[in-house]
């Protein structure tokens, strides 16, 4: 089995009312560092050993999982996961 | 996690292990004396849940008895999931409301949502559309982060389970007080309607017939919650946050549509809630219903967690679960149902006449308990009750008399204290409208949803003004159920019935226990004049944080009926032109007034003193005004008194003013908080015939064009103001507390 | 006419857009499941909003990739007309019948309340019983109706006039103030309030009432006068 992970976040340009909000508060706590925050979607993929499986998932996330009008997606596959 | 193997019987006993699900050393001799034996592990954690308050009402018991509970009205008291009131043409009315208080504290968003979701699963599960929300929500002020934390959350969670199912919430109240801070009320009401021949009952009838489980599967989710429910909140519930269940309303709206479509199948004989214990508490309530026993294999029991155990099965609270009985060899017919809507129904258990509840797990009989004592005999305490010593110092009291030099400063300052101010923040995140039958939504006195396809409409309203029931627990409870009629009437409809929910502090503590005694005492004696039967409720008890119990806060939701669509009248005045009257005298009554709190930062003395004959015959001819068409606008004078009503009259796009004027003493006639009033405008030309219907109705003035609230006292001008800026100190006093840094 | 509704799993304003139809217009309408809907023969297809999978994932997401939406695809290339209401809009969107996308509100929570839209184009099949800039009291309730595109999609559509309903007072952080747009074949219209919930005075406003009369009058011109 391998592990998949998907982090799915806001296109550049593209408001993001919730990381705006996060950005608000941090700031608010004092944490002045904190210039942006860009809230996104992590998922996690079990799937079987395949080949394919790279041009699968990116089939799978412009096909559903992101909306490429409005988000960017990427991914990491990670080997010889035990179910 | 506990682990049901390693704990032997004998170990339960010696190391009582009882204690720590909240069974006492009586109880559990009670329990063995029942079993002829010692109970296992999964047998005292059944009895422990079961015979917790939230179950069994063992300290309550013998108040609820109180309750009148019957009149020609009612189709269903209390017993089963929810209520019923018949509304005529073959129809009736389900509610009940329910208490999600101490999840809540904890866990504020899922706490919320899942009461939400539980308190409509009990109405389909009788075999209603759930067709209105109300929520009645109580939180500390808005000074502290943490309270603003809860407050904000709570609402979210309600929106967020609410809207997702469909369900509208279209009304309720939120009230502030220091009491709740640690421990906020949520109270969710659910409303829905039935055609009467399609009520369904939790019943597991007819020897063989099959028990069958639907929805979501079961994880460990809440064990013991309902045991959590019942104890004192204490710093480390923090640390119990893995006992709050997270709510699925996506399951739950296919459950109602799949439900609704089952109880039109013959092969359903009964169908219940898993709600608080669960699995344990439906099925046994089903099989004692009935008479019978019942048997079930656990193997069967959809499962979300790996190598659960019987007792973290029986006592998952996880949510969106339906346990439905179903004749023998009909079974397809219901998979068929709920398949449609991908959800998988699975038999998982059948009726018997030895009426033993019985568990297998793994080949192995892992509990055998007599049904009728789990779920009917569980012990009534008759706890101790005394007068409170603070209660004969307020009594003792003289009149508490408020000192107020600026009227319009003071009524600004009225119209921003957060209980009166508006809560539109709040019932804008509820979606109000769905289902397209919403006339009257959040902000109006009651809430009003027009019945589909006929000239009627349903009203309905949660009340309870708590500083009075601390003052006066008689008097208080009183005025509880007398204010939630006092809603509906003003919306122009009859009463119906109501459905309680209690929510006191530690009954172990005689004082307490008093305040229990009287409350309902006073709310039966308000329903039994007002005709309006109690059928259904809920009990919350040790409401408290940090050893300090809630004021008390038995909660009315009332139900009543519009009988034609043309009754309906909203609390807003419409028209310029129209005579401004108000109903009934007033009296300096300022104890636990919105103006003693503004002034004194507390509460003492005397509550406002209510009569109940008086305020029968108001409504009454009130009702007959507004049925005979007399009536513009109708509003119940409550927090604030006159002076806040009469602003609240204004505050519509509409642009409209009122000049009004009174005499006597201006504090009193502006801000007592005298029970059993009502604003009322009319159109002129309707004068003769109202004040011949309306005995007590006093003239006050008129309906003005000019977006002025205007008050003359005698000669001299008391208060002008422009409504529209009334409007906005109103409208703006939660967001900006919210915003301001705590 | 004909109206068919379609019901998805977690649709909850199905009913209320089959009344609309039935009782308000008074004419023949079905809702349909959406596993086991066929398209072929109505005059009209209506998208309710709800929660379609309980918004998991994005709304309208998961439903988007649905069997109906093939027919749904099939029945917009032949003309007929498709209105999807506020998750049917997301829908619409999700299944790239309509440009752009929903984002949050931008105050992040959910609302619900009437709001003042302005018929900025009462030349489609659906807004033809309006006055252009005629104000229209309707309510809205979401929580995703943020609509945004791109710089060059919001040219496109105000140079096709695609733009059908803006919001007088923008509640959500909507590009442009827009409440419901058209494709450029003019017979698909998504928008996020409720004309459904706005058919009856008893309702606290009928101003929805035409649109769904906008409907029925373009289809007795084209069907039955035309016969």
């Amino acid at each position: 089995m391998k592990l998949v992970k998907v982090h799915i976040t806001l296109k550049e340009g593209v408001l993001d009312p919730q990381g705006k909000a996060v950005q608000g508060s941090l700031n608010t706590l004092g944490y002045d560092n904190v210039k942006e925050v860009r809230v996104g979607k992590y998922l996690e993929l079990t799937v079987n050993d395949d080949a394919n499986i790279e041009a699968e998932i990116e089939e799978m996330c412009n096909k559903l999982l992101a909306n490429p009008v409005i988000e960017n997606y990427k991914y990491t596959v990670e080997e010889g996961v035990v179910q | 996690m506990l682990q049901a193997p390693e704990i032997t019987p004998e170990l339960v006993e010696q190391d009582k292990v009882y204690q720590e699900m909240g069974l006492t050393d009586k109880e559990y001799d009670m329990i063995k004396d029942i079993m002829g034996r010692r109970p296992n592990f999964t047998e005292i954690g059944i009895f422990s849940v079961m015979w917790s308050e939230h179950c069994s009402y063992k300290t309550s018991k013998p108040l609820l008895k109180k309750f009148p509970t019957e009149g020609p009205q009612v189709v269903q008291g209390p017993g089963e999931g929810a209520g019923v009131v018949d509304i005529g043409d073959g129809q009736g009315v389900v509610f009940k409301v329910e208490s999600h208080n101490h999840p809540s504290a904890v866990e504020p968003y899922q706490g919320a949502a899942t009461g939400v979701g539980g308190i409509i699963r009990d109405v389909f599960s009788m075999g209603a559309r759930p067709i209105a929300s109300l929520n009645s929500l109580r939180f500390g002020n808005l000074h502290t982060g943490r309270v603003k934390y809860l407050f904000d959350e709570v609402v979210h969670g309600i929106a967020g389970y609410g809207n997702c199912v469909g369900v509208p919430t279209v009304g309720g109240e939120v009230q502030f007080d220091d009491c709740y801070e640690g421990n906020p009320l949520v109270n969710a009401m659910c409303v829905g309607l039935i055609d009467t021949k399609d009520i369904q009952k939790g019943i597991a009838s007819g020897l063989g017939n099959t028990i069958m489980y639907v929805g979501s599967k079961t994880g460990r989710d809440g064990i013991h919650g309902a045991t959590f429910a019942s104890e004192d909140l204490s710093e480390d519930s923090e640390s119990k946050r893995s006992n709050v269940q997270v709510g699925d309303p996506f399951m739950e709206k296919l459950l109602i549509e799949a439900c609704l479509e089952v109880i039109h199948s013959d092969a359903l004989v009964g169908i219940q809630d898993m709600g608080a214990a669960g699995l344990t508490s439906s099925a046994s309530e089903m099989a004692s219903k009935a008479g019978m026993g019942m048997e079930m294999n656990l193997d069967l029991i959809p499962q979300r967690e790996e190598n659960m155990t019987a007792y973290e099965m029986m006592l998952s609270e996880s949510q969106e679960r339906m346990l439905l009985c179903v004749k023998q060899g009909e079974e397809q017919e219901i998979v068929d149902i709920f398949k449609k809507y991908g959800l998988e129904a699975v038999a998982v258990g059948h009726v018997t006449d030895d009426k033993m509840f019985r568990l297998l797990h793994k080949g192995e009989v892992v509990a055998d308990i007599p049904v009728d004592n789990l779920a009917e005999d569980a012990p009534i305490f008759h706890k101790e009750s005394k007068v409170p010593s603070f209660y004969e110092e307020y009594q003792r009291m003289p009149a508490y008399i408020p000192e107020v030099k600026d009227h319009s400063e003071t009524l600004k300052k009225l119209l921003q204290q957060p209980t009166i101010a508006s809560k539109e923040y709040v019932y804008d995140q509820y979606d109000s409208m769905v289902q397209a039958n919403t006339v009257f939504s959040p902000g109006s006195d009651a809430a009003v949803v027009r019945v589909r396809g006929y000239d009627k409409a349903i009203a309905m309203t949660t009340d309870c003004n708590s500083r009075y029931i601390h003052l006066d627990p008689e008097a208080g409870g009183k005025i509880a159920v007398a204010e939630a009629a006092r809603n509906i009437v003003a919306s122009g409809a009859k009463p119906l019935a109501l459905t309680d929910g209690l929510n006191f502090g530690n009954p172990d503590k005689p004082e307490n226990f008093w305040q229990m005694e009287k409350s309902v005492e006073g709310m039966s004696a308000a329903s039994l004049k007002l005709n309006t039967p109690v059928i259904s409720g809920n009990v919350s008890l040790y409401n408290e944080s940090n050893g300090q119990a809630i004021f008390p806060t038995p909660v009315v939701g009332m139900v009543g009926l519009h009988e034609s669509l043309d009754h309906i009248t909203p609390s807003h005045f419409q028209n310029e032109g129209d005579l401004i009257y108000v109903i009934g005298e007033t009296e300096a009554e300022f104890g636990g007034s919105e103006l003693q709190n503004l002034l004194e930062g507390k509460y003492f003395g005397k509550a406002p003193a209510i009569d109940l004959e008086t305020e029968a015959k108001r409504q009454e001819q009130l009702l007959a005004a507004i049925r005979a068409g007399l009536v513009s606008s109708a509003h119940d004078i409550a927090e604030g008194g006159l002076g806040v009503a009469l602003a609240e009259c204004l505050f519509t796009e509409k642009g409209l003013g009122a000049d009004v004027q009174v005499e006597g003493d201006l504090t009193t006639v502006l801000f007592s908080e005298t029970q059993s009033r009502f604003i009322v405008s009319i159109p002129e030309k309707d004068r003769e015939a109202f004040e011949a219907k309306v005995e007590d109705a006093t003239l006050l003035g008129t309906v003005t064009n000019t977006n002025k609230l205007v008050v003359q006292n005698g000669e001299t001008e008391a208060i002008t103001e422009d409504v529209r800026s009334l409007q906005q100190l109103w409208k703006g006093a939660i967001p900006c507390l919210l915003k301001s840094k705590a | 006419m004909k109206f068919a509704v379609i019901v998805f799993p977690g649709s909850n304003c199905d009913r209320d857009m089959y009344y609309a139809a039935k009782d308000a217009l008074g004419e023949e309408a079905d809702m349909l499941w959406y596993q086991e809907a066929n398209l072929e023969g109505y005059d009209a297809i209506l998208i309710p909003g709800g929660f379609s999978y309980g918004d998991y994932l994005r709304s309208g997401a998961i439903a988007s990739t649905s069997d109906i939406v093939v027919q749904l695809r099939e029945q917009a290339d032949k003309g007929v007309p498709i209105l999807g209401v506020c998750n049917g809009f997301q829908i619409l969107l999700e299944s790239g019948l309509l440009p752009g996308a929903m984002l949050r509100n931008k105050n992040l929570k959910f609302m619900c309340h009437f709001e003042n839209l302005i018929v900025e184009n009462n030349d489609t099949l659906f807004t033809s019983k309006y006055e252009k800039d005629e104000v229209v009291s309707i309510p809205i309730a979401h929580h995703d109706g943020n609509y945004y595109c791109d710089e060059e999609t919001l040219a496109r559509l105000k140079e096709n006039n695609q733009i059908v309903f803006t919001y007088e007072n923008n509640p959500n952080g909507s590009v442009a103030d827009i409440a419901g747009i058209i494709n450029e074949q003019g017979n698909v219209l998504g928008m996020m309030p409720h004309p459904e919930r706005a058919v009856e005075a008893i309702l606290n406003s009928d101003d929805g009432l035409k649109l769904f009369q906008s409907m029925l009058e373009n289809w007795r011109e084209r069907y039955v006068a035309g016969a």
